[in-house]
């Protein structure tokens, strides 16, 4: 439908970005914040699952996060770094509506899944928030058994019976690389599982919804090298099936993770691009500053 | 470029920086000692020449480990990676260079006593004082940052390339006049191959200040100053 070739440089996308919802949109350039300068050639040919379109969010009357646009592309992982308070968090919120859950909090703009926005009033919530799922920063393991972790969201959405549940909990937690470690103690309380194995068991309760999308809010912070590691591996496998957003105050592991890496600050887009060119010759020189530790 | 946050991590940068500016001049010097010692017959200034190459070696060593061991503590990114790299690559070169100036220094010793015809260094002169040029200018631009300096380098190192051509034939000729110049030809032959090597050497250190400055490579063929490179040294054999 779009020839790439045809699209406007990014300089001019303010117009093109208001394109009608519903129409998929395979070429970035509408996608982009016109601050962002993007190599594309390398992005601009892949699938974008998401689109996040001149994006306002704000908590009350204060703007957290200022015309952002976007891609998420399928089945690639997109690193979201930049100082505290810069709006990342705010961004993850967004992408699965997390944020309708406080009065106060109120998105403008577009979030485009598979082409629908998903900021529009009649949006169902929790139909989205099965297909976007979301890791917090600390393990939020529910206080009931590993295998009763990941049963009871699969049974809120889903008619399963008996062995059909134990398989899709068994497949979860190996996609989490955690079946190994539990296999022998399903029935053990979550809470009474390791940091970074409780990570995992909430990756696990997030994959077996079978979401497209998966939301990482700093993952890792809590965790020791070893727990990071298999995280990280986990996070290897699941790109292979989903589309993953990841926010990450560890640069290295935007580095090692990630496909794509988003640089934000003060609420803007400062800096999309490919990771290996972001952290080896960054466009813009606040998000030099920034990797190289010359920052503040 | 603002500092970092850490200072002594730009304590850690600043030292290789400081090693390399010390390595350019070991072989910078180096490089105009042998060629002086070639052309003077000093022998006393060709060994001591020799003698110096082993603080270049020294230093090299010195900023490799230095390097990696940056490497493991700031897990560097981006210009700062960059830099790293660079000072790797640009000390390996220098080395190199230093080297090659030796080789010239050991050539000026034993040419000192059989020498047949003083003006068969004219050529090399010429050479010397373009590849001593491009080696100065290169260092200038490591110093400044100055890609568009680098980029001047190596670009002109096809000058150094056609003079070599020339000096070859010159040396062709006195070896066909006379087979008795054939030996200390041969050595004045060796020598412009080294001063050509220098100037490759500088090219690289080229490329590599274009990329510490810009994060991007130079093109793989850069400008040559001759068509006929692979024709004229087998002629010789």
């Amino acid at each position: 439908m779009n020839d790439v070739s045809n699209l406007p440089p990014s300089h001019e996308v303010e117009s093109a970005a208001k394109a009608p919802a519903g129409i998929p949109d395979r070429g970035l350039a509408p996608a982009v914040n016109s601050v962002a300068k993007i190599r594309l050639d390398t992005i601009s040919n892949l699938d974008q699952k998401v689109s996040i379109r001149n994006l306002n969010f704000y908590y009350g009357d204060q703007l957290a996060l200022k015309n952002v646009s976007l891609p998420l592309c399928a089945k690639k992982v997109t690193a979201f770094i930049g100082p505290s308070g810069c709006g990342k968090s705010a961004l993850l919120r967004v992408l699965n509506r997390m944020y309708d859950l406080y009065p106060k909090q109120r998105a403008e703009g577009e979030v485009l899944l598979d082409g629908v926005n998903i900021l529009r009033p009649e949006q169902d919530l929790n139909l989205l928030r099965a297909r976007v799922g979301m890791v917090f920063q600390k393990p939020t393991p529910f206080p009931m058994s590993i295998h009763d972790n990941i049963a009871f969201g699969l049974k809120l959405y889903e008619k399963l019976s008996r062995s059909e549940l134990a398989d899709r909990v068994e497949a979860a937690l190996k996609r989490a690389a955690l079946w190994d470690e539990v296999k022998e103690k399903l029935h053990a309380s979550g809470l009474s599982l390791s940091g970074g194995q409780q990570q995992r068991l909430c990756i696990a309760r997030t994959v077996a919804l079978q979401p497209e999308v998966i939301l990482l809010d700093e993952p890792c912070s809590a965790l020791d090298p070893i727990s990071t590691a298999k995280v990280e591996e986990t996070i290897d496998e699941l790109k292979e099936n989903y589309t993953i957003a990841i926010v990450t105050h560890n640069m290295q592991q935007a580095a090692r993770v990630s496909e794509h890496t988003a640089f934000m600050y003060l609420g803007e887009l400062i800096e999309f691009g490919v990771t290996a060119q972001v952290f080896t010759s960054p466009e813009k020189k606040k998000t030099q500053n920034y990797i190289t530790g010359r920052f503040g | 470029m603002s500092d970092h946050i850490v200072k002594a991590y730009d304590k850690e940068l600043e030292i290789l920086g400081r090693k390399i500016a010390e390595m350019g001049g070991i072989a910078e010097k180096m490089l105009s000692d042998a060629m002086d010692a070639l052309v003077d017959f000093d022998t006393h200034l060709a060994q001591s020449t020799v003698d110096s190459d082993p603080r270049l070696d020294l230093l090299q060593r010195d900023i490799e480990e230095q390097a990696i061991l940056t490497i493991a503590r700031r897990q560097p990114m981006a210009v700062d990676l960059r830099e790293i790299i660079a000072t790797i690559r640009i000390s390996g070169d220098l080395e190199r260079i230093g080297d090659l100036a030796k080789n010239i220094a050991k050539r000026a010793i034993k040419l000192a006593g059989e020498m047949q015809i003083p003006r068969a260094t004219i050529g090399l002169r010429s050479m010397h004082e373009s590849a001593a040029i491009l080696l100065k200018d290169v260092l200038d631009a490591y110093n400044e940052r100055d890609s568009e300096r680098a980029r001047a380098v190596w670009t002109h190192d096809a000058d150094l390339d056609a003079l070599e051509d020339s000096v070859f034939r010159d040396l062709l000729t006195f070896m066909m006049e006379d087979p008795r110049n054939i030996s200390f030809c041969t050595h004045l032959l060796f020598i412009s191959k080294n001063i050509e090597r220098i100037g490759d050497h500088a090219t690289n250190i080229a490329e590599t200040v274009v990329y510490l400055v810009t994060g991007e490579t130079l093109p793989m063929d850069r400008p040559k100053g001759r068509t006929t490179l692979s024709e004229a040294p087998t002629t010789v054999i």
